[in-house]
């Protein structure tokens, strides 16, 4: 076991000078950490010059600023390199400029308006840097690869060539603190890096695979990632791992001939259940959409997320009870944020007794989540009519001919407009 | 007075308005996908995508502007509670 307090070789001239954060619970609110979590910074030693990749957050920079002292000078720090400016990554950035004032700083271009908002100073001098780019440290050069929103849109590698190691900041990473550092004498931290996956990366799937792109073609003797153990052993595993990770969880056969809608509804007297199989009906009368009706009292919430993640459409069903939609939906509806969302199909409707706002709440937290809420929802006042029905039928409807692209481009005047405006009010 | 068409990508839908109208006045009315936060061109949660028809656009006021500069919007992002149209043909998209 290294001794607490060093800096721990991780190749020649190649060290970790991050901090462990044993005690800590929960990360930025939405993750739980059963074993803390690290900051993991590191030092690369080149003949032309030191360079330090990522800081730690700032309650832990004292550990950091230990470790680092014990492997360079800060008058031999030539190059700083941030993957990602998160405050548990750049908590200890002022200090170490203002200790290294030579070295030259390097952000991804995204990164650059994020670092005047944390930063808070406009005379920070600093290199963006995309991929392609590259800075010598001598004997030894680090490459960038952008791979933006993983997790954030800042967020890149940085790829030391000569020795083929990837600092992959957040990818790859998960909070799973243990001195031991190296991922084949850690604990069991299987669970820690897929539950990382789940809650930070899978939102970003398709930029999971967009930078699965760029890193599978190097060749990789370690993978540093900026928290959780180092992937010394086997680290292309990870690689793979996350490769397997991006795909689906639930496979959509339809998804070659059929768009997909899924129906949502709860109803507490059948009323916005009836309007929930009037809104399925008429979806099914549109070729090439296949309609599912869910019951939201029927299940979690998180295989509906499963589901969610593939389909094309979403519309949900609720009654309104005192002036809200009710809980079941609102748990699902915030729950989405786990998988990408934007740009589906979504509406609502919904029964009432007295007020109905229900509807209009929903509709305006889909367009929140961006997706389009072509068709405007339905709202009846408790027992549906069959003249309701029907509306709800037809609602069902165009929103099936919309995901099929089958609606007749709509022309209107602002006169129209504001008429029926003032007609809904 | 002078007319723009003014065509919701998300949502399928062209309004014929007056030129000088503001984004949002019609964006809201419609129901195309795109928030609200402000609406004083401070918070940039009705940033959107002029998709063609920039040159139809106001210009961008210093505070927009300084907004969208704050938010990463690329050339083609503006904020519906600023941007007005002034005549021709506008294409917009939520983001």
């Amino acid at each position: 076991m290294n001794p607490p307090d060093s800096a721990v070789e991780v190749a020649p001239g190649v060290h970790w000078v991050g901090a462990l954060d044993p005690g800590l619970r929960e990360f930025d609110v939405i993750l739980k950490t059963a074993n803390g979590t690290s900051y993991n910074a590191y030092c690369v030693r080149g003949s032309a010059g030191v360079a330090v990749i990522d800081t730690v957050k700032v309650s832990h920079a004292d550990d950091f600023f230990r470790r680092l002292e014990q492997v360079a000078r800060y008058d031999e720090i030539q190059v700083i390199v941030l993957n990602h400016l998160e405050p548990d990554h750049s908590g200890a950035l002022p200090e170490l400029m203002r200790r290294a004032p030579q070295a030259r700083l390097y952000i991804s271009e995204q990164a650059q308006m994020m670092l005047k908002g944390l930063i808070k100073s406009e005379e920070l001098a600093y290199t963006p840097v995309t991929t392609g780019d590259s800075v010598s440290l001598g004997d030894r050069t680090l490459r960038f690869l952008h791979t933006p929103y993983l997790h954030w849109p800042d967020t890149q590698c940085t790829y030391l060539e000569e020795d083929a190691i990837l600092f992959s900041c957040d990818v790859f990473g998960c909070h799973y603190c243990d001195p031991r550092l190296f991922n084949d004498r850690v604990g069991d931290f299987r669970f820690s890096f897929e539950y990382y996956y789940a809650h930070i990366m899978r939102p970003f799937r398709e930029h999971v695979l967009a930078a699965l792109d760029l890193i599978e073609p190097l060749a990789l003797n370690l993978i540093a990632p900026a928290h959780g153990p180092i992937l010394r052993d086997a680290p292309r595993a990870y690689v793979q791992r996350y490769r397997q990770l991006a795909a689906p969880l639930l496979h959509n056969e339809a998804a070659g001939r059929a768009k997909t809608l899924l129906v949502f509804y709860i109803s507490s007297y059948g009323n916005t259940e009836r309007m929930a199989q009037a809104v399925r009906d008429g979806a099914e009368e549109v070729e090439g959409v296949r309609v599912s009706l869910y019951d939201l009292q029927g299940s979690e919430v998180a295989p509906f997320v499963d589901l969610v993640e593939e389909a094309d459409g979403l519309v949900f069903g609720s009654p309104t009870i005192n002036g809200d939609a009710v809980k079941p939906v609102w748990d699902l509806l915030s729950s989405l944020a786990a998988v990408k969302v934007k740009e589906k199909l979504g509406g609502a409707f919904g029964s009432y007794g007295w007020s109905g706002e229900a509807v209009a709440m929903v509709e305006d937290r889909l367009r929140g989540l961006k997706l389009r809420v072509p068709v405007k929802g339905v709202r009846v006042k408790l027992i549906p009519t069959a003249a309701e029905l029907s509306r709800c039928q037809a609602f069902g409807r165009d929103l099936a001919l919309h995901l099929t692209g089958q609606v007749t481009h709509k022309i209107i005047s602002m006169e129209e407009l504001n008429a029926r405006e003032q007609a809904h009010a | 007075m002078p007319k723009a068409n003014v065509t919701f990508e998300d949502i399928g839908v062209t309004v014929t308005v007056p030129a000088g109208t503001r984004l949002i006045e019609i964006s809201e009315k419609v129901g195309a996908g795109i928030t609200y936060g402000c609406r004083e061109g401070e918070c940039a949660t009705c940033m959107m995508r002029i998709v063609s028809g920039m040159e139809n656009m106001s210009e961008r006021s210093v505070l927009e502007d300084k907004v969208l500069q704050e938010n990463m919007a690329g050339r083609s992002n503006r904020l519906a509670c600023q941007a007005q149209v002034l005549g021709g043909e506008v294409v917009v998209r939520p983001g």
